[in-house]
């Protein structure tokens, strides 16, 4: 056995490789597949063309999330083309013997929800899925990311697909989070300062007290945003927190299974002198609750400051103008005080039973503002559950909100949930682009803290100043 | 899908100056409801190629009987923005064959070249010569060598030579893609599965 030191992605890469191609890509092995009904059906279509099957239809798992309505789920989906697609995909996964959490079922709902919290996303996997922030499942330790369709049809033809290997960076956060920072403001404290492509062409990994002492979900939270610094996936080492985590879950292992394979988790971590192409240091004093003010995620900032001149920005002043034009913003102004229209609290990102914590806790006691519509989207049925049993849903209604049925809704805008035309929405989703949230919609990416913020004073709030 | 193999390509050119012609332009967000892969040449670049009324926009370039082929020459950063392999399926299906660029985006890249699309990637100087050439000449003629990896200016005979791996190079020559290549080493995938605990 080689002694050189090496990271944690080497060590999950190169337990995959089934075959190396000279000046081309890796033949990758991939353990898990998510498959949704909006970037499947022509691989499906490509399969049933070629003649070919599913490989092995045991290590794929659907789920209906991008299309589907968040309320009256039991009735008819009214759009035709959702429906279709549905539809495709339910027939897909029941012709090839794919399990298929479909709208209704108990366990249905966002794709990267619902892979960690049933235990199907183990550390050391490789996932993919077609939907680029499957880097979510990095937060276990695994090399987990987005793929085209024709990659789809790869990994159900075969269980590999072919990728040339990233770079490797290292992102240190060192020190303790201040007060309502949550990790949502670490990844977008992270692309503020590295800009939406400083990752570009890299796998990175998070390292730190800020990420050791995270949560599992905090950790899901951070790794989901790296797409939107331009890497190709975020990776963070397994350890206690993490197998306290999986341990139970439905589809985790059990009894001597989950031995030996926890013996194995604990050692997929970067040895003590591995290196890097690249390595970068933060601290973790330096962040304060964020929010973004232009048409990428990276064009954010602390809540307290003002927008930067375009003079300040690195890149194109012309395209920045734009943007802000685009916002409806100008230089050197205040971001607090802002007038909000749309309250999103959902995603992949911060659809999960702690940000619905965290959103509970600060609007305990108050009033939904009168000027704001709110969207409560839980990540899935299980946590749509959490939050009744927890209380959470009580403490919700008194202050004047309603709770959806689960989905991506308002992230992607491509059921009903659509953000009207020049309103304003705090959303605690992952992209700010242009049209995102619905043709014409103004997105300011932050915490579910300062979203909560802001659903109760009706404009960008500093969550610290309500937790006196 | 399989792609027609890809040699020696003749043809005049599309020119598109501008830079960061990015996916959700090439094709917006919703024709991605779409169940086959058919019909998304009538879509690209919908936006700018269509009135809301679906009349033709006149001054867009595809619109434009003096310009066609099956080469399209974008700006910097062509293909930028989200992975959606549709973006490469419409350029496709329209009836381009190769894209040429001083810089793509690393995903539209792949997916390009999953395809049977063939990204030639020159400097910039040489990118501006050939829209000079058909600024000049709507009817020049390019000639992209595939084995060669050369791609030449046919009225002045300048030529830029441009990179692509050999495994990829090997899969366009023959109209192979990556599926074909896994079906073919399925044994060695079989073997592989039998270590893997998961
Ligand atoms: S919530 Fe948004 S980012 Fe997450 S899977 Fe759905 S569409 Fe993709």
């Amino acid at each position: 056995m080689s002694t050189t030191p090496t990271t944690l992605f080497d060590k999950v890469w190169d337990a995959h490789v089934v075959q190396h191609i000279d000046d081309g890509p890796d033949v990758l092995f991939i353990d898990r597949h998510f498959i949704h009904e909006v970037t499947s059906p022509v691989a499906f279509l490509g399969l049933k063309n070629r003649g070919l099957s599913v490989m092995f239809p045991d290590k794929t798992f659907a789920t209906a999330d991008h299309n589907t309505p968040t309320i009256n789920q039991h009735m008819p989906v009214q759009d035709p083309l959702s429906a279709n697609q549905l539809k495709a995909l339910e027939d897909n996964a029941a012709k090839y013997g794919i399990s298929h959490w479909g709208l209704g079922n108990p366990k249905n709902g966002i794709v990267h929800v619902i892979g960690p919290e049933n235990g199907i996303t183990l550390p050391g996997m490789t996932i993919v899925c077609g939907d680029s922030h499957t880097s979510t499942h990095g937060a276990f330790g695994c090399i987990a990311f987005g793929i085209g369709t024709s990659e789809v049809e790869m990994v159900l033809s075969s269980q590999c697909i072919m990728q040339p290997k990233p770079k490797k960076m290292r992102i240190n956060v060192h020190g303790k989070l201040g007060k309502a920072v949550l990790p949502k403001d670490v990844a977008l404290y992270i692309i503020s300062q590295i800009t939406a492509s400083g990752a570009t062409g890299y796998f990175v990994e998070y390292a730190g007290e800020v990420f050791e002492n995270m949560s599992m979900e905090g950790r899901m939270t951070v790794c989901n945003m790296s797409i939107e610094m331009g890497a190709r996936g975020g990776m963070i080492a397994p350890d206690d927190t993490t197998f306290a985590y999986l341990k139970g879950r439905e589809k985790s292992p059990k009894g001597a299974a989950w031995d030996s394979v926890l013996a194995y988790w604990k050692t997929l971590k970067s040895d003590k002198d591995a290196t890097f192409d690249k390595e970068l240091n933060f601290n973790a004093a330096d962040i304060e609750p964020q929010i973004t003010y232009g048409t990428n995620p990276g064009l954010g900032t602390g809540i307290t400051k003002k927008i930067p001149a375009a003079a300040e920005i690195a890149g194109s002043e012309n395209s920045y103008k734009k943007s802000l034009e685009y916002m409806g913003f100008q230089e050197n102004e205040l971001i607090l005080g802002k007038k909000v229209d749309y309250v999103f609290l959902g995603s992949c990102t911060n659809g999960r039973i702690e940000d619905f914590r965290a959103f509970a806790s600060l609007v305990k006691g108050r009033k939904k503002a009168d000027n704001i519509t709110a969207w409560l989207v839980p990540g899935s049925h299980i946590v749509e559950q959490q939050i009744k049993e927890e209380g959470i849903l009580n403490i919700l209604t008194e202050a004047g909100f309603q709770l959806r049925q689960p989905g991506c809704s308002a992230c992607l805008a491509m059921n009903d949930d659509k953000i009207p035309a020049g309103k304003y929405a705090v959303s605690t989703s992952n992209r700010n682009f242009e049209g995102r949230q619905g043709p014409g919609s103004r997105t300011l990416l932050a915490s579910p803290l300062v979203a909560a913020a802001a659903a109760v004073t009706g404009v960008v709030t500093d969550p610290r100043a309500l937790m006196q | 899908m399989a792609y027609d193999k890809f040699t020696v390509l003749k043809s005049t050119a599309v020119p598109m100056p501008m830079e960061n012609i990015d996916t959700d332009q090439i094709i917006p967000a919703r024709f991605l409801k779409a169940t086959e892969r058919t019909g998304f040449g009538d879509n690209l670049f919908r936006d700018w190629r269509y009135n809301p009324d679906n009349t033709p926009k006149q001054d867009f370039i595809l619109n434009n009987p003096l310009y066609s082929g099956k080469i399209l020459v974008g700006g910097k950063n062509f293909g930028s923005g989200s992975s959606r392999e549709h973006a490469a399926w419409a350029i496709y299906d329209y009836g381009f064959r190769c894209v040429v660029s001083s810089f793509f985006a690393d995903i539209f890249k792949n997916n390009a070249l999953n395809i049977g699309i063939l990204p030639v990637q020159v400097s910039p100087e040489f990118l501006e010569k050939i829209f000079k050439s058909i600024e000049t000449d709507p009817k020049a003629q390019f000639i992209v060598d595939l084995p060669a990896q050369t791609f030449t200016i046919a009225a002045t005979s300048e030529i830029a030579v441009f990179d692509i791996n050999t495994y990829k190079k090997h899969n366009m020559l023959n109209g192979f893609d990556d599926i074909d290549y896994l079906q073919s080493i399925k044994p060695a995938i079989q073997a592989f599965t039998e270590k893997s605990f998961y």
